[in-house]
């Protein structure tokens, strides 16, 4: 922690354009600068399609082939690595696996003996409050358990960076609520570097230090929020609400 | 769940699959009955019965069945090791994808039994051509069902397996393979169906040596109706007993750990 905001440590996007096979279209993302502390929660929230997620993609590695630079921690980013794990939207569980075995999915190529690694299990699970359910098949979990056996998988790594890909965008409203709870909760506690994109203004402005806010056409950054609210937050505070409000005032109202 | 249901189900309702097979025997013992007496085309259950009893004391029933019995689960073991060999290949490799699927594609287009005059040339009538027949019968399925589960697995899992730094092999084992395994099995289910057809197809093509399917060939020829109802009987009964087999086995296998 006493490198908070240091040259080396943290993400930085410097000029990262991203286009698809036609040249002719508008890039889907053009020219992105942002530089991201490490411990900070920082959400980008756009109309979908301005290319959020597809960002989210280049920050983890799993899609190349962009101009500009990404770094991470000094270091370029050019393929996945376990110091950056990311949740998808969809949980992406393995079927075949029960809930402790996809948990430690993410752990195959982890530096750790066996004994570590079914301890950093056994607590991620338990930090993710589904303790009693290792033996249960996604089958056996609602959409919200699910989604947190994903987050277990994003952290059992111990990643610096978490990238999470609307992670509860496919859940119900009251699912959501606790689970961003929780999330801030966890993030408070690991005190990791964590990247969120959303198309719920209220959910980033409950969880994150500060907001990107981008625009679609070419996919852009078009305002940078910080939030400053004290924590922890709820989804009834005054503060957050009106803050919510000014957000979806300022820029999505054209759009809905 | 749906197992549940599933399994509550067969028990509540299996009586209802015993209806037409039951009304059919009637149907049958009373037509036999009004036919004239030592006309050859109609036979009556009881001479049926009494050629099974005989076929089974005379030990000729399980000869011929354990004859069949061994060449299919020879050519459907050749068939499905080669058909996974195969279709893993088709399945992983884009290259032997692009060079060898429109081929075999083809190839697979061609009736199973257009192969009979070539086998029997190059083979003989014996159990070497019946293998290769059922070899054949067995591999098209598992092929095809292997390669198609292998490029089927979802892209979003194999995200999963680059997030976490996973290797060829690794991916392969632990994703892919996995992914697979439901349409591979669905392959080797089918293998198993197709090459008991086929072993009577071929006993019946190839004729020479014993088998099944020569028991129907025998009866046909000396005009033994018995005989070949009982073959029939038979043939029907161990074709329905593969695909319990089967089916058990998926379920274990499967339905334990996912939603269907």
């Amino acid at each position: 922690m006493t490198t908070a905001i240091g040259q080396d440590s943290g993400l930085t996007l410097r000029h990262v354009s991203k286009r698809f096979n036609d040249d002719a279209a508008p890039p889907v993302l053009d020219r992105i600068d942002l530089s991201i502390a490490s411990g900070e929660f920082v959400s980008i929230v756009g109309a979908s399609g301005c290319g959020k997620s597809t960002l989210l993609r280049l920050i983890a590695g799993l899609d190349g082939d962009h101009e500009g630079e990404i770094e991470f921690d000094g270091k370029r980013v050019v393929t996945t690595d376990l110091s950056r794990g990311i949740v998808f939207q969809d949980h992406r569980l393995f079927p075949w696996l029960d809930v402790a075995q996809n948990v430690a999915v993410a752990l195959r190529n982890a530096p750790l003996s066996k004994a570590e690694k079914a301890r950093a299990v056994a607590e991620h699970v338990e930090l993710v409050g589904l303790k009693g359910y290792e033996r249960h098949y996604p089958h056996q979990l609602s959409g919200g358990m699910a989604q947190r056996v994903a987050i277990a998988r994003g952290l059992v790594n111990r990643p610096r960076l978490l990238l999470l890909d609307e992670p509860f965008g496919a859940l119900d409203a009251l699912t959501r609520s606790r689970l961003q709870l929780e999330l801030q909760r966890i993030w408070e506690r690991e005190r990791i570097t964590m990247v969120l994109v959303t198309h719920d203004v209220e959910e980033a402005v409950l969880l994150s230090d500060r907001i990107v806010v981008m625009q679609a056409r070419p996919g852009r950054i078009g305002e940078v929020i910080d939030v400053g609210l004290a924590r922890p937050r709820k989804v009834g505070d005054r503060e957050v609400a009106g803050l919510r409000d000014d957000i979806v005032d300022t820029f999505f109202t054209e759009a809905a | 769940m749906s197992t549940l249901d599933w399994e509550a189900g067969t028990v509540k309702g299996s009586w209802r699959g015993l209806v037409l097979p039951v009304a059919a025997l009637a149907v049958w013992w009373i037509v036999s009955r009004g036919a004239q007496a030592g006309h050859g085309v109609m036979v009556s259950p009881a001479q049926v019965w009494d050629t099974a009893v005989e076929q089974v004391r005379s030990g000729a029933l399980v000869r011929a069945l354990s004859a069949s019995l061994a060449r299919e689960l020879t050519g459907f073991a050749i068939g499905t090791g080669l058909g996974l060999a195969l279709g893993a290949l088709l399945g992983i490799s884009k290259l032997a994808n692009r060079a060898i699927a429109p081929s075999f594609n083809t190839f697979k287009q061609v009736s199973l039994f257009a192969w009979i005059p070539l086998i029997s040339v190059w083979f003989g009538l014996g159990d070497v051509a019946k293998v290769v027949f059922l070899s054949l019968a067995a591999l098209v399925p598992v092929v095809m069902h292997t390669s198609d589960g292998i490029r089927a697995v979802p892209v979003n899992w194999l995200d999963v397996a680059r997030a976490y730094r996973y290797g060829r092999l690794q991916t392969l084992a632990y994703v892919v393979l996995p992914a697979a395994l439901p349409s591979i099995f669905t392959g080797v289910y089918l293998a198993l169906i197709y090459s008991w057809l086929a072993t009577l197809g071929a006993e019946y093509l190839l004729v020479a040596g014993s088998g099944i399917g020569n028991t129907l060939v025998d009866g046909s020829e000396q005009f033994r109706m018995d005989l070949v109802v009982f073959g029939v009987i038979v043939v029907g009964l161990t074709g329905w007993a593969l695909n319990a087999l089967a089916r058990g086995v998926q379920r274990r296998w499967f339905e334990t750990s996912r939603a269907a």
